[in-house]
């Protein structure tokens, strides 16, 4: 794919592979839903239309509107146009990257730590604050979520070894 | 009709106890908050606050959750008038001369303008739905399986005839929600199916997880990437702009009942707020006599986007109290909502569920009425919100939609759908894949393939049955003149020459 477009943006992934890329994985979707109904009974049994009856055609669907897209991208001439620039794709990924270690941080150390570190990393990182703001607002935040989840509306959220040391 | 009235002073009645009054404030100022901030739109902010609602009684749960939604529709405003940042989609339009506006100092007279059309846009709207929702109700009793599979047809296929996306990404995205919410156990025949021996797949895909990932994280990811700085203009609103902008808004009755008409027909049909406030817009600068002055801040060209995108956000509703089929992405939360408090949508809410359904017409009226005290006298502080740099907004928006999704099923791994949600969310919006089809095909999925498999069942597989009366093949054929209605317009604009009026957006 064309990854060495000039603009004024700076280079990044062209848009056209982008539009490719999310094409082909939507197809791969109906083409899961039509395998996986065919082995479930994509058709007509004594009792009525079996359970992979209705995904199965879904699944079709999928893979004709998704061929139709693609047809669409390569009918157009290629304008050179960028998906986005890679200082954008970094700062996209300077929220994916810790949000996704987030995420998997939240079974293990609880909600509430996870989301002091998370903001705090947030704030110091992209935000350049004071460690003094930092702490400020990493530890104010969480704690108003405790009250507002486990006191006012009893829903308890995921808690981990620093929670079990304050005795919740 | 007078045991309607009779119902909704009820409904009244249960709306102003004080406990419900205090949720109606509190659910106004958290849907004001969540149409201001960037990554939360009106239906993550209500999925994410389900949870909440979950041990109240299901009146004063959709009370909330329905301010919410307004809040939400206000919040917009706030944004696109002062920061030429649109909350929401709908807003789009209001940024066109709303920012202008505020760029020549008039910022309160925008804001109240923008705030007074969304309420009449809003209040019309629920009139309407108050006199037309029993009887839609009354005649959707009627209907049998093929008739309730037209009208979800007839659904889908408007948001195909009527997004401004291409037609064949609009059906990429929108069977895309139905394979995904056709995971997990079989409705008709209890059957596991497409869970490929995951255990994590056995439940589905939640809707609700979708939304916080699609809508909240999706948009955080752009907002990013577009390195967003606000820089507002300040907000001065006081009772003598008010007043004064109160004085002149009279005039433009015309505009707002045209307003108001195009927002209740386009809320009906599930496309929505959105291309209401464009169409209203559009229409507006071609009729009025100082249409080439739009965009450079004309009063007029406030008030019509925001009368009809109102109009038709409440709009939307009425098909979802009255037939089960949500209008807006919102709405179809809203549904999911009546479905975790144990209500079943559909016509039957009007003669099982008389409290439940007149206290939501109810505390439309007043949250209306509620909400534009409200945002009329906070401006300032909404506005002020706005100014916390988007390094500690994001992370604690961040941290809110996790703590909603896990709050759905108390379950840890939903959180971890919700990044994959927002991840696929970013590369679909970018790609202008429309989110919202696929949304409520995921809601919808079941039960579209419920009443598709009866009615089939009943027809021995002949696809005859939704042809076999009047009333199932006229809504079929409206669906099917919908659903190709880009390539019936391309057809038509061909026939009548290049010189044929191209609808407006």
């Amino acid at each position: 794919m064309s990854e060495t477009t000039h603009e004024s943006g700076g280079t990044g992934p062209s848009h056209r592979s982008a539009e490719v890329g999310v094409a082909l994985a939507i197809a791969a979707i109906g083409v899961i839903a039509v395998v996986g109904s065919m082995r479930i009974g994509s058709g007509w049994s004594p009792e009525g239309p079996q359970a992979g009856f209705f995904p199965f055609y879904i699944g079709l669907i999928i893979i004709v509107a998704c061929a139709v897209n693609l047809a669409k991208v390569f009918a157009a001439a290629d304008d050179g146009a960028l998906f986005a620039n890679w200082t954008q794709l970094r700062q996209v990924a300077s929220v994916v990257v810790p949000t996704a270690v987030y995420v998997f941080a939240i079974p293990q150390i609880g909600m509430y730590v996870s989301s002091a570190l998370l903001i705090a990393v947030f704030m110091r990182w992209l935000g350049h604050y004071r460690w003094s703001v930092v702490a400020a607002v990493s530890v104010v935040v969480p704690i108003f979520t405790f009250f507002m989840f486990e006191i006012w509306f009893l829903v308890p959220l995921p808690k981990g070894p620093v929670e079990r040391m304050l005795g919740f | 009709m007078f045991e309607d009235i009779g119902n909704l002073m009820h409904g009244f009645s249960v709306v102003v106890q004080p406990y419900n009054l205090v949720l109606m404030v509190i659910g106004i100022v958290l849907g004001v908050l969540v149409g201001v901030l960037p990554g939360l739109g009106g239906a993550n902010g209500v999925a994410i606050l389900l949870p909440l609602t979950f041990s109240m009684s299901p009146t004063s749960a959709i009370i909330m959750l329905s301010c919410i939604y307004w809040g939400a529709l206000f919040g917009g405003a706030i944004t696109s008038i002062l920061f030429n940042i649109p909350g929401e989609p709908w807003s789009v339009a209001t940024t066109f001369d709303g920012y202008p506006m505020a760029q020549q100092g008039r910022a309160g007279e925008a804001l109240t303008a923008a705030f007074t059309s969304s309420f009449v846009g809003a209040l019309f709207a629920v009139i309407m739905i108050t006199l037309v929702a029993p009887l839609v109700a009354s005649f959707a009793l009627r209907f049998g399986p093929a008739e309730i599979f037209s009208v979800y047809f007839l659904a889908f296929c408007s948001f195909v005839g009527l997004s401004k996306e291409p037609p064949f990404k609009t059906i990429a995205a929108m069977m895309l929600g139905f394979a995904l919410g056709s995971v997990g156990l079989d409705q008709v025949t209890g059957q596991l199916r497409l869970t490929f021996g995951f255990e994590t797949l056995l439940s589905g895909f939640d809707f609700l997880i979708a939304v916080i990932g699609l809508f909240g994280i999706g948009e955080i990811l752009l907002t990013m990437e577009e390195g967003l700085s606000f820089r507002g203009k300040s907000a001065k609103i006081n009772l003598k702009i008010v007043v004064q902008t109160w004085k002149q808004l009279p005039k433009y009755w015309f505009l707002s009942l045209r307003s108001c008409l195009i927002g209740c027909w386009m809320g009906i049909s599930p496309a929505g707020a959105t291309p209401a406030s464009f169409m209203s817009y559009g229409i507006a600068k071609r009729i009025s006599k100082r249409g080439k002055n739009f965009g450079k801040g004309e009063i007029e060209g406030v008030i019509a986007p925001e009368t009809a995108a109102h109009a038709a956000g409440t709009s939307a509703l009425l098909p979802m109290i009255s037939l089960g089929v949500p209008g807006s992405p919102t709405a179809a939360v809203l549904l999911g909502g009546l479905l975790i408090w144990g209500l079943q949508p559909g016509p039957l809410l009007f003669t099982e569920q008389k409290d439940f359904v007149w206290g939501l017409i109810a505390s439309m009226y007043m949250g209306n009425i509620v909400g534009l005290i409200v945002v009329l006298t906070c401006v300032p502080v909404f506005a002020a919100i706005l100014r916390i740099p988007f390094s500690v907004i994001a992370p604690v928006i961040l941290v809110f939609c996790a703590i909603g999704a896990y709050t759905v099923h108390n379950n840890t791994f939903d959180v971890v759908m919700m990044l994959v949600f927002g991840v696929v969310g970013y590369f679909m919006k970018k790609t202008n894949y429309p989110l919202a089809p696929m949304v409520l095909a995921i809601v919808l999925g079941d039960k579209a393939e419920e009443s598709f498999r009866q009615s089939l069942l009943g027809s021995q597989g002949s696809l005859g049955i939704f042809w076999s009366n009047g009333l199932v093949s006229t809504i079929m054929t409206l669906g099917l003149i919908a659903l190709f209605w880009p390539a019936i317009s391309a057809g038509w604009t061909r026939v009548r020459g290049s010189a044929g009026l191209r609808p407006a957006e």
